[in-house]
């Protein structure tokens, strides 16, 4: 062997590598549920249908996003759900005192950035563990929401505001749909594409060697609670848009939903793992699972269970395989 | 003595005071016996779920699945007790705690021989649990008129001026006083979750450690369960909604670290009395009960900051004091 | 595969005594790793046995064999000629084996008697803990080995010696006829190391066999009795300790003669550099200040816990001063973080590579690309090409050996660990490296390459800071010396002054008393 030899860039290709990846599995799962679907109802083939289908998990996927990049730093944040009832009380409030529709999107944004900034301050700034942070901010967020708004509703929202939850840009094409796919591609670019998204990788699998490297991990985690935020109050506008009024209940229990489709898309409840295509089609996997049962008219409540078997046995079953192959 | 009550316990004892004669200023009628007992006996299942979070916490897990346990055991001995109304009242405890143990027995062996993450398995689990209270049900309520009157009367009997439930906690917090500071187990829960890899060195199984922390969470959800809907005379699939969060938050403000490793029983007791005078009080002083959830939120903001504070490491001593002072 | 003749494994002078643990046959596999392969160890009642070898060895699997931590593939374990078999490290202690680990295994919210007797605690009627004998055992314990320790106290209250001694305490608690120490020194002062001889001394009295790991040859000629040899997980010798002098020694550790050779290096000082003043922390550090130039290599000597990483890492901005100055090629800049530093030219190879150093879990080439992503992307936007190509240049000058640029750091050797940070600091183009301990728990043959590559950089230009707490490093490889003690400067020496002798005495503190 001599003693001055080049060291190859890579071993296997990237395509070799994705084929074997969690994300094709993924896929072939939801490609399975579309076609057992498809036989199961003769409803579900249907352009109309699908398309009301996509609402089922547009606006949590757009969190969903946000939060993965969150959770691949080491992170989480439980209080999206309290920031979405958050942003929509305070358009709620704006909307009785006249304010039109431009007025209540930048409401409900810079509701969302102001929340995600407060949770950054405290787990950036003071060091403390986000899960219990996010947990007192999921209270102090919908806590908010209850003494504005107690057991009344906001209704009244101006007629072109209902574009953003109910609007079609063409055909079945939905606007939420087409703005889940835009905040898609922005994100698989900011975290695959962009020294930012390396950045976020380090920290999740390193932050102590990440911020020994030069990283400047603060900055990093709190522009990622920022973005956690900032998507919360994009999906208040969609989803208080879609529903034409605020309750301080309203998205209750999200934050649980969207972890979970984070955690089924691949990325790594421990951090420094997982992508945003995973993320992709785990939400339409969660949406067609739903909207699978929906047409065979099973209740809600019994998706969740299959949602909740779905989490355990995607992390179960692979540790289960490989001791099962080493005994 | 002075060990027992740490400075975390004496800080928060001494809010709690506070904000008792805070109350008691404007509103005496709050602080009467009388109404104390009231207090207490409202705020004891709290007190009961936070001492077995308080026990899963110290591991360095978190057990999300602890309400949806105790709705799903209140359901399957409320269903038990429709079927047969004269199973004794003592059999039926034991199937709930029974209930309850093999819950928490299920997240334990996950966490344990899968090594799945505890948030990831317990989120799993709290919606699995609901969702077989719905399969059992089918969504129907179980009410007041179908349970025996046996079952509803328990926790109510009233024992020297308290009522049992109340009694039940007490000996609750009495008994895990007992295990986490005096046997092998208690200590080590902390050793599991203070320094694993210690731990391990020191013939600790650190996963069977966790393990036995969501057995014991479980069986007092299960004990717990029955206890709120014998109490309530209701039991239906959104028992508890959300109360996880409300058990983890009297745990934060007791002073457990989420960290694993820092906790006592009288830390949890101590948050959860915290809370339950809160929510006891609002009501009195003649703010709307809407401001609880935000309140509590705001204590449990307050609780970690305050917690991260005393735990905070100056950096290492290297400089001899005297030198350092010239 | 290496072609060479195994020694035959000698035993020159087998004792007259039947030994009280053997070991035989040992074999441990990890997946792609074979830590042990058929390895042996004897230890005798009352004899210290000294086990020496390289990082790498298999020590450390030896002693986590021994405790039960790990279960052997094959190979046996007897207790006074009587097979046994450790499934847990429970198994262990009650067949009386004990262990002092390298690492702390102590718990910081437990008292300190709880922390003595975890696992073996004194029990009541009812099984509860007796906390009473609990604490009194404690107290005799502690009292035996000459520490004065309160066992009521909470662990994180005691200083790192203290918390030392309570790990020792442990190990005792134990009545145990076998007991290991796994570099039992390396955190204590010399007061504290001699009264750990005289323990080991009276362990020897009670006739326990004791097992002794240390990669200090004066320790191991002075207590031990016996010696064994690992090299790469095989057994190469054993013996009595007077039939074997230190290169002999060495030679069986390495296969090869080894003699510690520093590069010959010309010493071309250019102009200063960096210059620190007045630096200072609450409780780490005071009054650091000292200038250098560039081809310069400064070493930095001093005990452990003197200080010298703490305030590398307050230079390096990961913990912020309370006051003093830095000024990089005579223009004063503040260091708020290690962004800045490196901005600046400051960069750092800390001690901790596993933790600090190097990101594991990510391939090599985004770990050597992560702090010159700026000049490896367009806007912000990666591009692997560029990436690869700035990893290869840096990683080839490193001569670093891995499968491919793709692989995980984890996956490389320790001081193929150790070149992927440099490679990752040189590829910033730096003024000034700080390098903190860079040969620890590096093996013998990667040290000389680290030097050499040392001297090659300060020979090109860099300003070379060297924190080791290696005399003959520090004396082989500086030009200038600063030596500190209790978080100050207590000395600077210039190339001429810089021997043992003046090193141990300003690094303790007794220079004015030599003189």
């Amino acid at each position: 062997m001599s003693s001055t030899r080049s060291i190859p860039d890579r071993l296997r290709s990237p395509i070799e590598r994705n084929l074997k990846s969690w994300e094709s599995l993924l896929l072939l799962v939801a490609v399975g549920i579309f076609i057992a679907n498809s036989f199961a109802s003769p409803y579900f083939l249907n352009a109309w249908n699908l398309s009301d289908a996509t609402f089922n998990f547009t606006e949590k996927a757009m969190i969903a996003f946000a939060m993965a990049l969150l959770i691949i730093s080491g992170e989480i944040d439980l209080s999206v759900a309290a920031i979405i009832a958050l942003a929509s009380t305070a358009m709620g409030a704006a909307v009785q005192v006249g304010v039109g529709t431009p007025g209540l999107i930048f409401i409900g944004i810079a509701v969302g950035l102001l929340c995600g900034a407060f949770n950054g301050v405290l787990v950036t700034g003071l060091g403390l563990p986000s899960i219990v942070v996010t947990i007192g901010t999921m209270s102090l967020f919908r806590g908010l929401s209850f003494i504005i708004l107690g057991d009344q509703a906001y209704r009244g929202y101006p007629p072109d505001f209902a574009f953003f939850g109910q609007g079609y840009v063409w055909w079945v094409i939905s606007f939420e749909l087409t703005l889940f796919a835009i905040i898609a591609v922005i994100y698989a670019v900011l975290l695959h594409m962009t020294n930012f998204g390396r950045a976020v990788y380090a920290i999740g699998n390193n932050s102590t060697g990440a911020l020994f490297s030069g990283i400047r991990v603060g900055r990093i985690k709190f522009i990622l609670f920022l973005l956690t935020g900032l998507m919360s109050g994009v999906a208040a506008i969609c989803l208080t848009s879609r529903l034409g009024s605020t309750r301080p209940s309203i998205a209750f229990g999200w934050e649980l939903e969207i972890v979970t489709m984070v955690v089924l898309g691949g990325v790594s409840i421990l951090g420094g793992s997982g992508s945003i295509p995973g993320v992709v089609i785990a939400a339409f996997v969660m949406g067609l699972v739903t909207f699978g049962l929906g047409l065979l008219n099973v209740p809600g409540i019994v998706m969740s269970i299959v949602i909740g078997a779905l989490l355990i046995s995607v992390i179960a079953l692979p540790r289960l395989w490989s001791m099962w192959r080493s005994a | 003595m002075k060990q027992i009550l740490a400075s975390r316990e004496l800080l928060l004892l001494t809010a709690i005071g506070l904000l008792l004669m805070l109350i008691a200023w404007r509103f005496p009628g709050f602080v009467v016996p009388s109404n104390l007992v009231v207090v207490f006996n409202d705020t004891s299942p709290l007190i009961l779920l936070a001492i077995g979070q308080m026990i899963v916490i110290l591991t360095r897990c978190i057990d999300l699945s602890i309400a949806a346990n105790l709705a799903l055991t209140g359901m399957v001995v409320s269903l038990v007790n429709i079927a047969v109304p004269s199973l004794p009242i003592i059999v039926i405890v034991l199937i709930a705690i029974g209930s309850g143990t093999v819950l928490g027995m299920l997240n334990g062996i996950l966490v344990w021989k899968l090594a799945i993450p505890p948030i990831v398995v317990t989120l799993g689990t709290l919606t699995i649990f609901r969702g077989i209270i719905f399969l059992l049900t089918e969504g129907k309520w179980v009410n007041s008129h179908e349970m025996s009157d046996a079952f509803k009367a328990v926790p109510r009997t009233d024992i020297f001026g308290l009522p049992v439930l109340s009694w039940i906690a007490i000996a609750a917090v009495i008994l895990f006083s007992v295990i986490m500071t005096r046997t092998t187990l208690g200590r080590a829960f902390y050793a599991a979750g203070g320094n694993p890899h210690a731990a391990t060195y020191a013939g600790i199984n650190v996963g069977r450690t966790q393990f036995w922390a969501f057995t014991i969470s479980g069986a007092i959800a299960g004990l717990t369960g029955y206890l709120w809907v014998s109490r309530f005379a209701v039991a239906y699939v959104d028992v508890a909604g959300g109360f996880e969060l409300t058990v983890v938050a009297a745990c934060v403000i007791g002073g457990v670290s989420i960290m694993g490793g820092i906790g006592t029983v009288q830390g949890a007791l101590l948050g959860a009395l915290f809370l339950g005078i809160i929510a006891n009080a609002l009501p009195v002083v003649n703010i709307s009960p809407f401001w609880q959830m935000a309140i509590s939120g705001g204590a449990i903001i307050i609780a970690v900051v305050l917690n991260a504070q005393a735990n905070r490491t100056p950096g290492r001593i290297i400089l001899k004091r005297a030198e350092h002072a010239t | 595969m290496q072609l060479e003749i195994r020694p035959n494994v000698s035993s020159r002078t087998a004792p007259d005594i039947d030994p009280l643990l053997s070991l035989s046959g040992i074999t441990k596999t990890f997946p792609g790793v074979r830590a042990l392969s058929d390895v042996s160890l004897k230890l005798f009642p009352g004899k210290v046995t000294a086990l020496v070898g390289e990082n790498g060895a298999g020590k450390s699997t030896v002693v986590k064999v021994l405790t039960g931590i790990y279960q052997p593939d094959e190979g046996g374990i007897r207790i006074g000629g009587q097979p046994v078999r450790f499934p847990t490290p429970q198994s262990a202690e009650n067949a009386g084996v004990t262990a002092i680990h390298q690492e702390t295994v102590l718990f910081d919210e437990l008292s300190v008697a709880e922390n003595i007797f975890l696992g073996h605690a004194p029990r009541s009627k009812f099984g509860l803990i007796d906390k009473k004998a609990m604490v009194a055992r404690a107290r005799e314990i502690l009292s035996g080995i000459g520490a004065k320790i309160d066992p009521g106290a909470t662990l994180k209250d005691l200083g790192t010696a203290n918390k030392h001694l309570v790990a020792i305490a442990r190990a005792l608690s134990i009545d145990a006829s076998v007991v290991i120490m796994d570099e039992p020194t390396a955190a204590l002062s010399q007061k504290e190391i001699e009264e750990l001889y005289e323990l080991v001394e009276n362990l020897k009295r009670q006739d326990k066999a004791i097992m002794f790991i240390s990669h200090k040859f004066d320790e191991i000629f002075r207590i031990a009795d016996f010696y064994t040899v690992y090299r790469d997980g095989q057994m190469i010798g054993e013996g009595a300790i007077e039939d074997v002098n230190e290169p002999e020694l060495v030679k069986m550790m390495v296969g090869r003669d080894v003699s510690q050779i520093y590069p010959d290096r010309d010493h071309n000082i250019g102009d200063e550099v960096l210059a620190v003043e007045g630096y200072e922390h609450p409780t780490e550090f005071a009054n650091i200040g000292f200038t250098l130039r560039r081809g310069e290599i400064l070493g930095f000597y001093g005990l452990v816990g003197a200080g010298r990483s703490e305030f590398m890492q307050a230079l390096f901005g990961i913990t912020r001063p309370s006051g003093g100055s830095v000024a990089i090629d005579g223009a004063s800049i503040t260091i708020r973080s290690p962004a800045e530093a490196v901005a600046s030219g400051i960069v750092y190879v800390p001690e901790d590579r596993g933790k600090q150093g190097a990101i594991g879990t990510l391939p090599i080439f985004q770990n050597v690309t992560l702090p010159s992503l700026a000049r490896t992307s367009r806007y912000g936007f990666l591009k692997l090409a560029e990436e690869f190509k700035l990893a290869r240049e840096y990683t080839e000058r490193l001569d670093l050996r891995a499968a491919s640029l793709d692989t995980n750091v984890n996956n490389l050797s320790g001081g193929n660990q150790q070149k992927v940070v440099i490679a990752k600091w040189l590829a910033t183009q730096p003024k000034v490296i700080i390098l903190d301990e860079p040969t620890k728990g590096i093996d013998v043959g990667s040290k000389a390459a680290v030097h050499e590559f040392m001297a090659e950089l300060a020979a090109q230009g860099l300003a070379v800071i060297m924190v080791s707490s290696e005399i003959p490093e520090i004396v082989g490889m500086s030009d200038r010396v600063i030596v500190m003690r209790e978080g100050r400067i207590e000395a600077e020496l210039d190339r001429k002054d810089i021997t043992p002798e003046t090193l141990v005495t300003h690094a303790a503190g007794i220079s004015e008393a030599v003189q």
